[in-house]
């Protein structure tokens, strides 16, 4: 009955749009950006550290000196981007580059837009391009171009009195292709199929389902696959009162830890055309399928455990019975 | 044989919902200096750091030790990042004490922090799986049934968390650093508070916060060179456990049972309640007191319940082994450091620093943090005197 293992693979995105409070030395930077003005910071030796420091990189300590500095300098070091991708700050070539502005003792990191590599080269004069409309952020400088370049300035300028920037957005997302391994793809497959198949511990018999591959109590990989049934037991379970994010389900539901007939691991799923208060551990439930052509590689296959009328198990008795061998 | 180390310096932060004053870095430097200010010492007196936080998807910051090396001085000197989920702040504490006791470094400072009010944990935990149903409801939804199984099994009374509720938010108040401030907390406020996840309630659960914590340790010849009292590290220990296999006792875990057994024999505790003057234990959610004082050996198994409801931990009760008198995880839980504050205050106690909340004599103390799936779990004990 093994299901040939297919390749599985399903895309995912891990993110979230995070907050940053910038503190008061990196909130003076992005403040003074918003208003096209350039500002580093004392360093405990003199020198002017541009972008400014919250502390000290050689002795640690806590910096507050502010010192203006000039929106051009020169080109320390640069490197090519012929082939401009998604999340860089130009639709054409560009070149990233280390830039000492006059008056500052190290080098930021900006882009340059320079037209062609040619035009590049080290020691060579640049000057910031303020973008029309400021935000206070590091964009706000929307690259620097080669010094003798005419700029046209189109700012669009508020009266409002802003507030000094205190925070950012700082969104990070990540995606992934994720491929499911050989136990999890042929517990998929099998779901796809409408069924249940775990696998069995060749030392300690015990049925996992979902399957790992490998059972975590005796550390050996588990191949020998076990169909089980419908049927389950309530482990434990929680009424859950607050929505999951991104999820429909409506509070209050029924979140149930539950172990199949045959199985001696619970799994997490929804309990439902139950009655809340009379939800119990031992209580004998079953799985209730989604209609066959809605099936896919998932558990949600199954929609929900209901309530099935047999005598609730024996405690003792939960996750300890082994399947026929 | 191992070197002695001890505490000779605590700094913390006060916690609260949002500290937008500070960028992460200004957070955990304000905990550091007030380590180093604690202890009489300065940046350049310490020769490595090892700085410990929650996973990466709570705040988004992958790389913190590349982030905060100069916030934390560490030019020209190692830097060390640890990860253990929850229990991260007592482990990083513990390998920071490690350091000592091997004698690699004479005096290390050890720092760990959360600024949850940039991202949103209850979130970073529940994000849904490739292949797998979305249904996990934050950590309450992951713990509430383990917390349902130990009620069932033990027969406490249903008021049992409750009581945890009110007595570590009473402790709370007497700690000015404490995030939660509910002097006037009652066994009704709390039980007519929101239910999440029954059975445990809105005010059964710890709160979000931001805070750092930061601890100097030093070998013994500086430790008796230091100002204040020294808390003498007198046993550490760490165990970890699937979160997974057939057959798991997710109620009373045996990682923590060893883990305890490990550190007393440390220590030379035979009896915990009567060995210890108090204990600092992560109870984030007001059940697991109960039953972390079965699973640590306070109480026989199916009568941790009867400890808690008998007064024997509260401050207010003039109880016998107070558990969290600084408020514990229900009253602070910025969650990377909350591991860290309870083997910091374990600290103070036996320094005689806990101010409000000092337990009166206090000469031995433990300090406990568990993380994951109730699968990590570290802990010390640590005693003003050497042993």
């Amino acid at each position: 009955m093994s299901a040939a293992a297919e390749l599985l693979s399903q895309e995912f995105t891990l993110g979230y749009t995070y907050t940053r409070t910038t503190g008061p030395v990196v909130g003076e930077f992005l403040t003074a950006l918003r208003d096209r003005k350039m500002r580093g910071i004392k360093g405990s030796d003199g020198r002017v550290l541009m972008p400014p420091m919250e502390y000290d990189p050689v002795d640690a300590a806590a910096l507050s000196e502010f010192v203006d500095v000039a929106d051009c300098g020169e080109v320390v070091s640069w490197t090519w981007v012929s082939q401009p991708r998604k999340a860089h700050p130009s639709d054409s070539a560009f070149a990233w580059a280390l830039i000492k502005l006059d008056g500052a003792d190290t080098a930021m990191l900006h882009w340059v837009d320079a037209g062609d590599e040619s035009a590049m080269k080290t020691g060579m004069r640049v000057k910031a391009r303020w973008a029309n409309e400021t935000k206070g952020f590091i964009t706000d400088i929307n690259g620097f171009v080669p010094e003798a370049v005419a700029l046209v300035a189109d700012y669009v300028e508020s009266d409002a009195e802003l507030e000094p920037i205190s925070g950012i957005e700082c969104p990070s997302y990540m995606t992934y292709n994720f491929t499911a391994g050989k136990a999890t793809a042929r517990y998929l497959a099998q779901l796809r199929n409408g069924k249940l198949v775990g696998q069995r511990c060749p030392n300690c018999a015990n049925v996992y389902i979902p399957p790992r591959g490998s059972c975590a109590a005796c550390g050996v990989p588990t191949e020998e696959e076990v169909e089980l049934s419908n049927k389950a037991t309530v482990e434990s379970y929680t009424i859950v009162y607050i929505p999951i994010p991104n999820n429909p389900i409506k509070p209050p539901y029924v979140i149930a830890n539950l172990v199949l007939d045959g199985a001696n691991l619970s799994f997490l799923h929804l309990l439902s055309e139950c009655d809340n208060n009379n939800v119990r551990i031992g209580m004998r439930v079953e799985a209730v399928w989604k209609p066959k052509e809605e099936w896919g590689y998932a558990m949600e296959n199954i929609k929900y455990f209901k309530p099935i009328d047999e005598p609730d198990m024996p405690v003792e008795q939960i996750g300890k019975q082994k399947s026929g061998e | 044989m191992a070197q002695l180390a001890a505490v000779v310096g605590v700094g913390q932060t006060k916690y609260k919902t949002k500290r937008k004053d500070v960028s992460i870095a200004g957070l955990v430097r304000e905990a550091a200096q007030n380590a180093l200010d604690n202890a009489g010492l300065t940046w350049k007196d310490i020769d490595a750091v090892i700085l410990g936080k929650a996973p990466d998807m709570f705040e988004g910051v992958i790389m913190p030790e590349l982030y905060l090396t100069d916030a934390l001085g560490c030019n020209g000197k190692p830097m060390l990042r640890v990860h253990t989920a929850g229990s991260v702040g007592g482990s990083t504490a513990i390998v920071a004490a490690s350091y000592v006791q091997s004698g690699v470094f004479q005096r290390v400072l050890t720092v760990s922090f959360e600024k949850q009010s940039e991202s949103n944990a209850m979130w970073a935990l529940s994000n849904p799986q490739p292949f797998s149903p979305h249904l996990n409801a934050g950590a309450g939804g992951y713990f509430a049934p383990i917390i349902r199984e130990y009620v069932r099994r033990s027969n406490a009374p249903y008021d049992a968390g409750i009581k945890v509720a009110v007595k570590d938010r009473l402790h709370g108040a007497r700690n000015p650093l404490a995030h939660l401030q509910l002097p006037e907390i009652t066994m009704k406020e709390v039980e007519d508070s929101p239910m999440l996840w029954e059975p445990l309630r809105f005010l059964e659960a710890c709160p979000s916060s931001d805070g750092a914590c930061a601890m100097v340790i030093t070998n013994e010849e500086l430790a008796s060179q230091s100002p204040g009292t020294p808390a003498w590290i007198r046993g550490t220990a760490m165990r970890s456990e699937p979160t997974m296999y057939a057959g798991r006792e997710q109620v009373n875990p045996q990682a923590g049972i060893d883990c305890a057994k490990d550190v007393y024999k440390q220590a030379g505790i035979t009896d915990p309640r009567k060995d210890l003057d108090c204990a600092e234990v992560y109870v984030p959610f007001s059940w697991y007191e109960p039953m972390w004082l079965e699973n640590l050996g306070f109480a026989d198994v199916g009568k941790g319940w009867e400890l808690t409801m008998s007064g024997a931990t509260s401050l207010d009760e003039n109880g016998d082994i107070p558990w969290n008198p600084s408020g514990g995880v229900l009253s602070s839980n910025p969650i990377g450091a909350s591991g860290m504050i309870r083997f910091a205050e374990a600290a103070q106690q036996v320094r005689g620093q806990a101010g409000g909340h000092q337990v009166d004599g206090a000469k031995t103390a433990l300090g406990h943090a568990y993380g994951g799936g109730a699968q990590f779990y570290s802990m010390w004990v640590v005693s003003s005197e050497k042993g």
